[in-house]
């Protein structure tokens, strides 16, 4: 490696690390939190057999699930203020990461809901509970149990999912090394430092969630 | 009458489950319900706390009439409070140890403060042999020890009735006496119980009043003694005969 190469990937690396901190794990962040309570609501929703809604939710899983993530982004983005929604390129990037993986969160989330027995319910009935405090109390904890590991996959996808942002002009870890690229034509080793920098977050965030796995309860062991 | 059944009804789409059941309990009856399987005993069992919602048939209580197709949510909450239920499979809160088990519906369907209800669940505990493993978690128990905590979760509530459905029949044969001598004990303290069973020796030692069904409607009820030494009907004895025979 020539002196020069070495001399851009120390100087780009504090930058782009800065950009990753302070842009990419806050959209990460944000546009999970927001998944998630997508998720939740949305298989709450089918899990209770709301009439109307569970139409509804199909409906969004169902558009999410089949268009690109991309194509979900310029929509948002390029497409809406046509109609007269303008969004930042920032809240926007967080509302469509956000409504995309929660569709998945949302199956994930209906499944563990599901693999809950019944039983669990009608005998939270039997001793004088009402479906809310069921659901609080004893089915919600066993499903999230469930939930977790594919949860921290979603996670994970998500963190990798932000670099698609650089799309839509914003200014996170990817679109960093784009610009910087664009100055010294290095593509080779900016975009491979770009990526080992998302590799150690994604590494981070996997020693987490397996952390994350072994501390959650187990309720005595086994699976539940 | 401390309650009585009248004319129970369930269809499940095209088969007629229940076919108009009736029954009397006085207080400190122990009820056992007999018949082959498919007959409707669970359902029976099911209706009269509104895990299924009846056709027809209306439940006194106390003296209180319930329509058992067309209760409220208040007067489900109110039969409910006065009954208790064992399942099959136990139904323990998975995630909750055997104290939260029992405390779960005093602390928060019943909002007691919670010192109040340890007291009651480890006295319930104490009553079934199941103090020793407040701290455990369901999967940590055996299906006996399981079942007895389900008892003592029924117990907590106070319950005028405890309504059993097939308490043993998830049991290893192994398990089965210790689950069966909490239920004799309790039928000794004088507690009211209706249960589904295939017990024989519980319905003939223990039950004081036998419901035969077969096919959604009832072929015989009475005293279990004249059940077992004198029934009246062929199906009852072709029962009876039936259930000696597959013991030997």
């Amino acid at each position: 490696m020539t002196e020069r190469v070495w001399g851009i990937l120390v100087d780009s690396f504090p930058k782009l690390l800065k950009y990753g901190v302070e842009v990419t794990i806050p959209l990460t962040v944000l546009s999970f939190l927001l998944a998630l309570l997508i998720a939740l609501l949305v298989a709450l929703i089918q899990y209770a057999h709301v009439k109307v809604l569970k139409e509804l939710c199909r409906f969004y899983i169902w558009i999410v699930r089949g268009t690109p993530l991309l194509v979900q982004l310029y929509l948002v983005f390029y497409g809406l203020p046509s109609v007269g929604i303008v969004l930042d390129a920032f809240p926007a990037a967080v509302l469509v990461l956000g409504f995309n993986e929660g569709a998945y969160m949302a199956e994930t989330m209906r499944g563990a809901l599901e693999s809950v027995s019944k039983g669990q319910l009608e005998a939270g009935y039997c001793v004088g509970m009402s479906y809310i405090q069921i659901m609080l109390h004893v089915v919600l904890p066993q499903a999230f149990r469930t939930a977790f590991p594919a949860l921290g996959n979603s996670m994970i996808a998500m963190l990798k999912e932000t670099s698609m942002a650089a799309t839509i002009t914003v200014m996170e870890m990817f679109r960093q090394a784009q610009v910087i690229n664009g100055r010294v034509y290095e593509s080779l080793a900016l975009y491979g430092e770009v990526a080992l920098i998302y590799l150690l977050f994604c590494t981070v965030l996997s020693w987490a969630q397996r952390f994350g796995e072994k501390r959650l309860a187990t309720y005595g062991g086994g699976r539940i | 009458m401390m309650l009585k059944i009248k004319n129970v009804h369930k269809r499940f789409e095209n088969l007629e489950v229940l076919r108009g059941i009736d029954l009397d309990v006085e207080k400190g009856d122990v009820v056992a319900i007999l018949g082959p399987s498919g007959s409707g005993k669970t359902t029976f069992l099911r209706c009269l706390n509104f895990l299924e919602r009846a056709d027809r048939g209306e439940l006194i209580f106390d003296g209180e009439p319930f329509d058992l197709h067309a209760a409220s949510r208040q007067d489900i909450a109110r039969v409910r409070k006065k009954t208790a239920f064992v399942f099959q499979n136990y139904n323990l809160f998975l995630n909750k140890t055997v104290l939260q088990n029992v405390t779960l519906g005093l602390t928060v369907a019943g909002r007691m403060p919670r010192h109040q209800a340890n007291d009651i669940a480890l006295r319930a505990l104490e009553r079934v042999g199941m103090a020793e493993k407040l701290n455990s978690f369901p999967s940590q128990l055996s299906g006996g020890q399981q079942q007895r905590v389900a008892i003592a979760r029924g117990l907590a509530s106070n319950p005028e009735i405890i309504y059993f459905d097939e308490p043993t029949s998830a049991l290893d044969p192994e398990l089965i006496g210790e689950v069966l001598s909490v239920m004799r004990q309790l039928a000794r303290e004088g507690m009211t119980m209706l249960v589904v069973t295939h017990e024989m020796d519980f319905a003939r030692h223990v039950s004081n009043k036998v419901l035969f069904m077969e096919g959604g409607s009832v072929v015989e009820s009475g005293p279990s003694g004249e059940f077992f030494s004198h029934p009246q009907q062929e199906r009852s004895r072709d029962f009876i005969r039936s259930i000696l025979e597959a013991r030997k």
